[in-house]
């Protein structure tokens, strides 16, 4: 399942996308991310099944613009933590 | 030497009719006898502003209610089950397993489990427009969910907005009393307009509404400011559901699908129409969940 986590308002739309087919629930995404965007836990959108999968806290959801902020600066955007330590790669931004 | 007071009548104030307010209503099956049945479960979907229950027999619907969710969730959820359950001799001890929904699903004290809206609208969605639906578009009170998923009705891919009131009922409510309009006539009236007129350019649903009142002093009439409104609405969820891929079949739930002015334009974008179905696209949640508690209920049983 490809789980979109976040928002649209008028300034935008800010989605991280995981792949829970791919994500093996390693959790390297959860230290990587200096906010803590990340947990790993209960796949709650698939009540059938015990795969622990990354999902974005609750917590990050609806500021994720601005939790993200400090690591998508305006230029010279070096690659984002938790993409780059992600091997199946399961994570993807929307912006 | 006083002044005499003069106490001028005050001019009674038109009863203050309420646009924004839908029909709350309950329904069951006369023919179906749930003693008979193996397994009651029941799904209770709280939302933001409107709460559902739904009670099925051994997976065959039996009963719905759909109702406004008061300030209080526990309270809402008690009233949704026993108004339900209202006739048809019911109670709560009857049923054996119960799953909560939605904005509230924590606060349903009755249930078994809590599972999110976004893995019961797939589910209740299936069962309402068949197993050939794959894109779903569940239009809540103050949320927006674009969902794909599989024949049978598990979730393959999801996207929720709740940050934003544009492409939420909560949106149209506003819009509804700022014309007069009740929520219920809003669809097919914005749907009399000779001619589309172009959508009302703001995003936000704040500033829409002072272009909508704009428009209003510059002459539109009520139905093209709606249709204008309308089509604004639909432009935006479209946007949305392009990013989990809209593929065929595609329904609409929540209670935005009984608003063909919005349904018919979305349908007009999105160049597909929406499959119809005889039950209410209201209960969705409440019918997932339900049917959830069902699955559950069976394997509890066989282990």
């Amino acid at each position: 399942m490809i789980a979109n986590y976040g928002y649209k308002d008028g300034s935008g739309d800010f989605f991280i996308a995981i792949d829970t087919d791919r994500c093996n629930g390693c959790g390297d995404c959860v230290p990587a991310c200096p906010a803590g965007v990340f947990a790993v836990g209960e796949d709650l959108h698939d009540p059938l099944s015990d795969k622990p999968v990354a999902k974005v806290v609750e917590e990050h959801r609806k500021k994720l613009k601005y939790s993200c902020g400090p690591c998508k600066p305006d230029r010279n955007r070096p690659p984002l933590p938790c993409v780059q330590v992600c091997k199946p790669l399961a994570l993807a931004h929307s912006w | 030497m006083g002044a005499t007071l003069v106490v001028q009548e005050t001019k009674t104030l038109s009863t203050n009719k309420e646009f924004w307010r839908w029909k709350e209503y309950r329904w069951h099956d006369e023919t179906l006898d749930w003693k008979g049945a193996g397994v009651v479960s029941a799904g209770v979907d709280i939302g933001s502003v409107s709460s559902q229950a739904v009670i099925l027999l051994d997976g065959k619907l039996f009963a719905f209610s759909n109702q406004r969710t008061g300030f209080d969730s526990p309270e809402s959820a008690n009233q949704a089950i026993q108004w339900a359950m209202d006739g048809t001799g019911l109670t709560l001890r009857n049923i054996h397993y119960t799953v909560g929904t939605g904005y509230g699903r924590v606060n349903v004290p009755f249930a078994d489990k809590a599972i999110t809206e976004i893995a019961c609208h797939a589910r209740g969605g299936n069962f309402m427009y068949g197993p050939t639906v794959r894109t779903i578009l569940d239009m809540g009170g103050q949320d927006c969910k674009a969902i794909r998923c599989d024949e049978k009705g598990k979730v393959e891919a999801f996207l929720m907005n709740d940050k934003c009131a544009a492409g939420t009922g909560r949106g149209m409510e506003v819009f509804a009393d700022l014309l007069s309009v009740p929520i219920e006539e809003v669809g097919d009236l914005s749907l009399s307009v000779e001619q589309e007129p172009p959508p009302v350019s703001s995003t936000c649903v704040v500033f829409a509404k002072s272009e909508a009142a704009a428009l209003l002093r510059a002459g539109w009439p009520k139905n093209k400011v709606l249709a204008a409104y309308c089509a604004a609405m639909a432009h935006r969820v479209v946007t949305l559901l392009e990013r989990i891929e809209v593929r065929k079949d595609f329904a609409i739930t929540g209670g935005i699908g009984k608003n063909s002015g919005v349904v018919k334009r979305l349908e007009k974008e999105l160049g597909l129409e929406a499959l119809k179905s005889p039950y209410d696209s209201q209960i969705a949640g409440a019918l997932g969940a339900a049917l959830f508690a069902y699955t559950l209920e069976v394997k509890r049983r066989s282990s």
